[in-house]
């Protein structure tokens, strides 16, 4: 998924063989007009920088124009009447020009960079930012591939036609006008009769691009099953190799590698087609005024072998441009679609706290459950009236079946999500009339796969409360037992963590969490402990800094291992969305019900698996 | 690279690849005749006010373009056909050839990397026959063709290309070279920032739960600001390079104008030629931009092709043995063995040795890393040990053939890979020729009875890509059950239950040991409950044998075990005993 800076030194995006783009091959915005509009709004802050630009653009135009005439003046006038001394005046006047016009389109194209890439800058800041305010339903609902993809590819598109494509445009605009007056000032009949030919263009580019839409959506179709088929073959491999089914699978590629290729020698093969057309057109163009020109030249009617020459120079210039436009086009599009999807993140609902909702310091810890219904997807009710009560420093250990509701209860006690029924009452007050960033303030959480971030192991653990100080910071790693290792890292404290903290290990993540915990100084925490056991070394530490980290809290604990469980001060038994049993470990295995069922099928006799 | 395109290039795609080349010079030649046909219209026919001519000229040019044209279209139809049957037959050769890899160079490869390749990598090839099939033809065709005819028009003003042609060609490799550091500059700095965007993404619980998001933001403005920067620093030298080429081109047209002119004053040439030169010179600088931009795309290409070379080299190393011997029984036998991943010092197997006779049950436990998975893959010969024998059915493993080991041996791995399709065809996946009644059998017994058979009863529904609509638990249940049709002789469970409630795990077993009865089992495992009641249980810990037994016995003779029962059960657990 990686995106990539391509070095671009004709200023041209893409750098593919031209009209490669054209075809479809990425999807079109629904709304493109309204998100352009978004995005030039953007780009429109950078007033003062977009004038500029403006009056360099145009005198980079008059400049061209000027010198280009400048050619067909020095034939009439200088070559033909034999004046060598004019012939040298006009020459020295166009190297003074062209050197002029060096900068001017150096700076114009610079100021242009500069205020697309501090509007991309800006686009991104937005974002980040509400990204940062969504709820955490919507990052649950939407895959992470498709949001990544957002967030870098679609953004990139964006940046890429920000700082090229509207370069290119702009100038190319200019230039396009610019050319038009001038052929309009020099001889106007000439000019209908070479503009004639411009529909053409647009008209063959448009029969073709119908043409070969249909190829174009075959060819995306069968590479998407190609595609699927080879990541799914490849990553499940290693099945296909336990059970012997190397050749079958080869047959099955075989097929649909066929298929691909036959769509998409049609689509690659007329496609490519434009640029011929274009070019024929090009050139069609440049005879159609060579010989207009000549015959009105002989017919005597004003046109001389001057004339006939600028045009054909103007004539350059003003259909290059358009060449240039029309490859732009898919960029701008596809980067249009993928302005649409960014906006569609930035305009997704954010986490709102109740009207009058208030914040909440310093808690004894009193959590109460009381009925609490929900569902992550309405019909299918995940909790159908859940009781718990924790009493200030109390453990409570929740156990259950898998798709019980144990994580389900962490979410909505952390306000990720908003029950639908029932009451959740921290030391008495409902927390729907809490603020959620200051009720997370006071809870802290222990996850079965701690996450952790690419900075240093300090910064890391510094996540849990961001006014901690050094001395603190190592004082919370050594309550954690992490103190130890952490001094045996390259770098000790400073030593920066790579993806998720990959160069450490399960347990040493683990205990890094804890720290992380610990000097969030909160007086609630849910621990979600994970399920296997790390190796017996590193699961005492964990254990030991567990209860360092208990220590006077209310605990929600989604327990897996029977000693968390018996230590507890009370059990809830939870299945099918209900607390079913509560008590202690002792009580309820005399009760005999479900939690005692639980407890001894730990022991079953039988087979072993 | 070239031989690899040169190797997938076979039949009609060589013909295609050899005439498009022939057509784009069809192209290009007519092409290069419209300017010289132009100053003769200025020369010949406005000079003398000879309007027949013209009109026959230009005739004559219209022929030419629309020849040219055709030259144009087929190129792009031949070529087109050329690359995209050549890419087909690499993305062939290719998989075909990731089909014979083992376990090992899957793992030194890395099967993401390896569908990149597939993938991406063969479409870079693609492009790049493509690209060279067209453009790397027409660019120099039209740079020569330009030069060849300028010289025709007029040898001396041809030397002007003396000055401009290394001029242009010192300016965009000044650039280039010193533009290219400053883009791997601004892409480390991309990666930092979607590096802390996808952190944000994953971690967006985290973030929430400990109140970061003011934190983040910072770190990511920090990093926006650095990109942008670096951009615009990277992009802003690129940028000085065209307007540079524009002027050196221009300063040649009034070199041109300049000279050619007094030597029309003196009557040594006509003013059409000029003109048509000066039509050559743009024409000349522009291809000789396009030319230069291509080999940027050359290096870029390499790579793909050198990542391509590198999976067709690879050597597997598990192969059939010769005249293969047959297993004379169902039991295992480890004696000393040692075991390396290839290219890894450490050893993560080390002397290890335990025997299994067949029809017992032997449990492995041990924590992450500490082998077991490693020990599992070596009995089907999924690897080879590096050290002593491993003896399957009386026989070393590596005298068996591999078909016989694969057909004998089910593993269920930690990792569920389903297909996309329906249950039936990856139950069948392993067992072509299973009856329904077998089907339902393997699946009561794995318990997925209830959500494989489908409303049809006939295990119809459909499998989405990686067995997507399944849960965890469901997922691990299916592989079981297509293990299980497969009637391996010896079953091999790796960690297939953690998603699995301990109510359905217990009826799973108990199913398990009925169909196996008298059959070899390996059952793989952290949870000590899953290992309690084999015959025979080894405790791994860092790749050696640290204690070897059954349950009542190692309670009693080894401290890790106690040490790994107590904490994972309870101290009463070491009392309670079976």
């Amino acid at each position: 998924m990686a995106t990539e800076m391509k070095p671009n030194f004709s200023g041209r995006p893409g750098g593919g063989p031209p009209h490669a783009h054209l075809f479809g091959e990425k999807e079109k915005a629904r709304d493109a007009k309204g998100t352009l509009r978004r995005i030039l709004k953007y780009l429109g802050k950078k007033k003062a920088a977009l004038a500029l630009v403006f009056a360099c653009a145009f005198a980079s135009t008059l400049i061209t124009v000027v010198g280009t005439r400048l050619n067909g003046y020095a034939v009439d006038h200088f070559i033909a009447t034999r004046n060598p001394l004019g012939l040298a005046a006009v020459c020295a006047i166009m190297v003074g020009l062209y050197l002029v016009g060096v900068v001017s389109t150096y700076a114009q194209n610079t100021l242009m960079l500069k205020a697309a890439q501090k509007t991309s800058a800006d686009i991104r800041r937005d974002l980040f930012s509400g990204i940062q305010r969504l709820p955490l339903k919507y990052f649950d609902t939407h895959a992470s591939g498709d949001l990544m993809s957002r967030l870098t590819n679609d953004v990139d598109n964006v940046n890429v036609m920000l700082a090229q494509g509207i370069v290119q445009l702009f100038s190319g605009i200019v230039m396009i006008a610019g050319m038009l007056i001038a052929m309009v000032m020099l001889r106007p009949l000439l000019t209908l009769v070479a503009l004639a030919m411009a529909p053409l263009m647009f008209v063959s580019t448009k029969i073709i691009v119908n043409a070969t839409q249909g190829y174009f959506k075959d060819q995306q179709r069968e590479l998407g099953s190609l595609n699927g088929f080879i990541e799914e073959m490849i990553s499940g491999q290693k099945t296909v190799t336990l059970f012997s089914r190397e050749k079958s699978v080869v047959d099955d590629f075989d097929r649909i590698n066929r298929r691909y290729v036959r769509v998409s020698i049609k689509a690659q093969g007329y496609s490519g087609v434009m640029g011929p057309v274009n070019n024929v057109i090009n050139n069609l163009t440049y005879l159609v005024i060579a010989v207009t020109g000549g015959v009105l030249a002989i017919k005597g009617m004003g046109i001389t072998v001057g004339v006939i020459f600028t045009f054909l120079l103007y004539m350059r210039n003003f259909t290059r441009p358009i060449n240039d436009i029309l490859n732009l086009f898919s960029t701008i599009q596809s980067a249009l679609a993928g302005g649409e999807r960014v906006f569609e993140v930035m305009d997704a609902e954010k986490e709102r706290d109740r009207d009058g909702a208030t914040d909440i310091a310093d808690i004894a810890g009193y959590v109460n459950l009381e009925k609490v219904r929900f569902s992550y997807v309405p019909g299918h009710e995940v909790l159908k009236g859940m009781d718990i009560v924790a009493r200030q420093g109390e453990t409570v250990a929740i156990v259950g079946p898998t798709g019980a509701g144990k994580t389900t209860i962490i979410n909505l006690l952390t306000k990720f999500y908003d029950f639908d029924g029932g009451r959740i009452l921290i030391d008495g007050k409902d927390i729907r009339e809490i603020t959620a960033r200051s009720l997370r303030r006071t809870i802290s959480i222990v996850l079965q796969d701690p996450f952790l971030f690419s900075e240093s192991v300090r910064e890391n653990i510094r996540h849990g409360r961001s006014d901690a100080s050094d001395a603190e910071v190592e004082d919370a790693a050594r309550q954690a037992r992490a103190h130890d290792f952490i001094m045996q890292l390259p770098q000790g404290y400073d030593t920066p963590l790579s993806d998720n903290g990959g160069n450490l290990s399960q347990g040493q993540r683990q205990l890094i969490s804890i720290a992380r915990a610990i000097i969030s100084d909160a007086a609630v925490l849910i621990l979600d402990e994970a399920t296997s056991s790390i190796d017996t070394r590193t699961e005492l530490l964990i254990q030991e800094a567990l209860l360092a980290l208990m220590r006077g809290k209310t605990c929600f604990v989604i327990a897996h291992r029977l000693s968390t469980i018996k230590n507890a001060n009370a059990i809830v038994v939870i299945s099918d969305g209900r607390a079913v049993e509560s008590g202690t470990h002792a009580e309820l295995i005399a009760k005999g019900g479900a939690y005692a069922a639980l407890y001894n099928s730990q022991f079953s006799t039988g087979m072993a698996l | 690279m070239l031989k690899l395109i040169k190797d997938n290039l076979k039949g009609s795609a060589l013909a295609w690849a050899t005439v498009a080349p022939l057509m784009m010079f069809l192209e290009v030649a007519m092409d290069l005749q419209q300017p010289a046909l132009m100053a003769r219209i200025i020369d010949v026919g406005v000079a003398k006010g000879d309007l027949p001519f013209v009109l026959h000229t230009g005739a004559l040019m219209i022929a030419m373009a629309i020849a040219g044209f055709a030259g144009g279209a087929l190129c792009s139809i031949f070529s087109a056909r050329a690359a995209v049957t050549m890419s087909g037959e690499m993305r062939h050769s290719l998989f075909r050839k990731i089909q014979s890899l083992t376990f090992a160079e899957i793992d030194a490869f890395k099967t993401s990397s390896l569908v990149t390749r597939v993938t991406n990598d063969v479409m870079q090839m693609q492009h790049m026959l493509l690209m060279m099939l067209r453009i790397m033809v027409r660019s120099p065709l039209i740079f020569i063709g330009c030069v060849i005819m300028s010289f025709m028009l007029s040898p001396s003003l041809a030397l002007v290309f003396a000055v401009i042609i290394p001029l242009v060609v010192a300016s965009v490799a000044i650039v280039f070279s010193k533009a290219t550091p400053l883009f791997s500059v601004a892409q480390a700095s991309l990666d930092r920032m979607n590096t802390i965007m996808r952190e944000n993404l994953l971690g967006a619980r985290v973030v929430k739960a400990f109140t970061m998001e003011s934190h983040e933001e910072a770190r990511f403005a920090g990093a926006n600001e650095e990109l942008t920067e670096r951009s615009i620093k990277a992009q802003r030298l690129v940028f000085v390079l065209l307007p540079v080429v524009t002027l050196i081109m221009n300063l040649g047209v009034v070199f041109v104008l300049w000279t050619g002119g007094r030597e029309v004053m003196r009557g040594g040439i006509e003013i059409g030629k000029i003109m048509a030169f000066i039509n050559y010179l743009v024409q000349i600088s522009g291809s000789l931009m396009m030319a230069i931009m291509l080999v940027v795309n050359i290096s870029r290409a390499q790579a793909s092709a050198v990542r391509i070379n590198e999976v067709l080299a690879a050597t597997p190393s598990i192969t059939e043995p010769q005249g293969s011997r047959h297993m004379a029984d169902l039991s295992v036998e480890f004696s000393r063995v040692s075991f390396a991943y290839p290219g890894s010092r450490a050893n993560a197997l080390t002397d290890v040795s335990f025997s299994v006779c067949q029809g017992q049950t032997v449990g492995i436990i041990g924590a992450t890393g500490s082998g077991k998975t490693t020990l599992a893959a070596l009995i089907p010969r999924l690897y080879d040990v590096t050290e002593g024998q491993l003896l399957v059915g009386g026989v070393d493993v590596r005298s068996l053939s591999l078909a016989e080991l694969r057909e004998r041996i089910g593993m269920v791995m930690q990792e569920t890979s389903l297909f996309a399709g329906t249950v039936e065809a990856n139950l069948r996946f392993g067992s072509p020729n299973a009856s329904i009644k077998d089907l339902d059998g393997a699946c009561a017994d794995a318990q997925a009875i209830d959500f494989l058979k489908g409303p049809d009863a006939d295990y119809g529904i459909p499998v989405e890509q990686r067995g997507r609509n399944f849960s965890g638990g469901q997922k691990q249940r299916f592989s079981i059950a297509r293990t299980l049709l497969h009637e391996p002789g010896i079953l091999i469970l790796d960690d297939s239950t953690s998603a699995i409630d301990l109510k359905t795990e217990s009826f799973l077993r108990a199913a398990i040991a009925g169909r196996m009865r008298g059959k070899t089992v390996f059952v793989i495992a952290q949870r000590i409950s899953a290992v309690m009641n084999a015959d025979v249980i080894v405790v791994l810990d860092a790749g050696r044998v640290a204690a070897l037994g059954a349950h009542r016995e190692l309670i009693e003779t080894s401290d890790i075990y106690r040490s790994i029962v107590a904490s994972q059960l309870g101290e009463e657990a070491l009392r309670h005993g079976n």
